[in-house]
């Protein structure tokens, strides 16, 4: 095997604008898709029935179709009918809504073990709904709900890479460019380990998060 | 938009056959990364040294990296030697997801009881003989649900092997809405595959609940 890595210096530039669009497109769908999420997870439980159909259609609909079909969507659809959005956006778009899904059924379920006589009593002393969610539920199902968040954080990282496929400029993208000229097993290794840097302290983290709330649930 | 060229010509045969790729890989990549997958997820449970460590490292590092990552690794690294893009995707989604198996495999492992193996162990039962007879039936049980899971994943994963122009579900569509007379077909295209994908993977999705009262009850 010939390593070659001479490319890392020509493309320097390009990788690590590529590191950060890798990094920014996957916290823009962090955010839209936490907002998304947590709208469905309050339709999900809520005690109307329209809200409730339309929170697990959401749910069940986007966990069982590919995020590819949703890029493909945003990309040639939208194009198809007269409309551009920048590759940024599409990928931001299609990534949120997508993880959205996942993200509703980690709140959800966060909401769902805090007991319900806990809220019964909040809303007796006279909280109103918002307040007991904000004071009395949340703080306790946050726990619950932060290691998996950062999973959906980590599948972020590694689904932005679809980014690549509508020629934006994130990290696989330009190792591809890369590959044109120079060794792609090189080139491969080096993409890897890139997306390694963000994605290994994340999930090494949340195994340390894990273990120590695990310990304190014993106590 | 034009729904009615969904109707015309052949493109429910087309996305029929594209569909047909998309099962025939996820299938033999779910089986081939099973098989892996146990190895791995028993050596990262037997705490055998060095054995435990690589197997840690490789399930580590693996399920860190994007899958179109491995894809492209694959296809650009193996295309002179494999010749056949079903074989690389096969490849590339075996290599991904044996990780995440794996995984699954270690935590049904360890949600067998100490006290079954410490029992095992005090009637005589050798390690092995214990792993066999003992923990591998409990744990497998509980592993069918997650591997559902894993499968109905595989499937959609599938999709973005259309990045690498292999003829599954999504590249087929692609290839009829590039046609410039079905231009106007691409939103509702699109539509009938996620339809085709939701009816597939919500099946299996309602087939493995059902299997999970089954082995709970």
């Amino acid at each position: 095997m010939n390593w070659d890595f001479g490319f890392i210096q020509e493309y320097r530039t390009e990788f690590i604008d590529g590191f950060f669009l890798t990094l920014k497109v996957s916290m823009a769908a962090l955010i839209l898709s936490l907002i998304i999420g947590t709208i469905i997870a309050i339709f999900r439980i809520s005690s109307n029935k329209a809200l409730r159909a339309f929170g697990t259609s959401y749910v069940e609909f986007f966990r069982n179709t590919p995020l590819m079909v949703q890029v493909f969507f945003f990309y040639f659809g939208l194009a198809s009918i007269g409309y551009k959005l920048t590759e940024f956006w599409i990928g931001a778009l299609a990534l949120s809504i997508y993880t959205a899904a996942f993200i509703a059924e980690i709140i959800r379920a966060g909401i769902q073990t805090v007991p319900h006589g806990q809220t019964e009593a909040a809303r007796a002393s006279g909280l109103s709904f918002l307040q007991t969610m904000f004071y009395v539920v949340l703080p306790q199902a946050f726990k619950l709900v932060i290691p998996p968040m950062c999973n959906q954080f980590i599948n972020l990282v590694k689904n932005s890479s679809i980014l690549s496929v509508i020629a934006a400029q994130d990290i696989l993208y330009v190792g591809e460019q890369a590959i044109a000229e120079y060794d792609p097993f090189s080139v491969e290794i080096f993409v890897a380990a890139l997306y390694l840097i963000i994605t290994i302290p994340l999930s090494q983290g949340v195994n340390l998060l894990e273990r120590r709330w695990a310990k304190q649930g014993t106590r | 938009m034009d729904f009615s060229k969904l109707l015309e010509g052949n493109t429910w045969g087309i996305l029929m056959k594209g569909l047909w790729v998309t099962l025939e890989v996820a299938v033999i990549a779910i089986i081939l990364s099973f098989i892996i997958g146990i190895v791995l997820g028993i050596l990262r449970y037997s705490k055998l040294p060095v054995l435990s460590q690589l197997a840690t490292l490789y399930i580590e590092i693996v399920r860190n990296i994007p899958l179109l990552v491995v894809i492209f690794f694959a296809f650009n690294t193996l295309l002179d030697k494999l010749d056949s893009l079903v074989m690389i995707v096969i490849f590339g989604m075996t290599v991904f997801t044996s990780a995440l198996i794996a995984e699954i495999v270690r935590s049904g492992l360890n949600s067998v009881p100490i006290g079954q193996i410490e029992a095992a162990r005090a009637q005589g039962m050798s390690y092995i003989q214990t792993l066999i007879h003992i923990i591998l039936p409990q744990a497998l049980k509980r592993m069918i649900p997650p591997l559902v899971g894993q499968f109905v994943t595989l499937i959609k994963d599938t999709s973005l092997a259309a990045a690498i122009t292999l003829p599954e579900l999504l590249h087929e569509a692609k290839l009829i809405y590039s046609n410039p007379s079905y231009v106007n077909a691409t939103i509702p295209i699109l539509l009938l595959v996620a339809v085709i994908y939701f009816v597939v993977n919500y099946s299996l999705s309602l087939l493995s609940r059902q299997l999970e009262k089954k082995l709970a009850g």
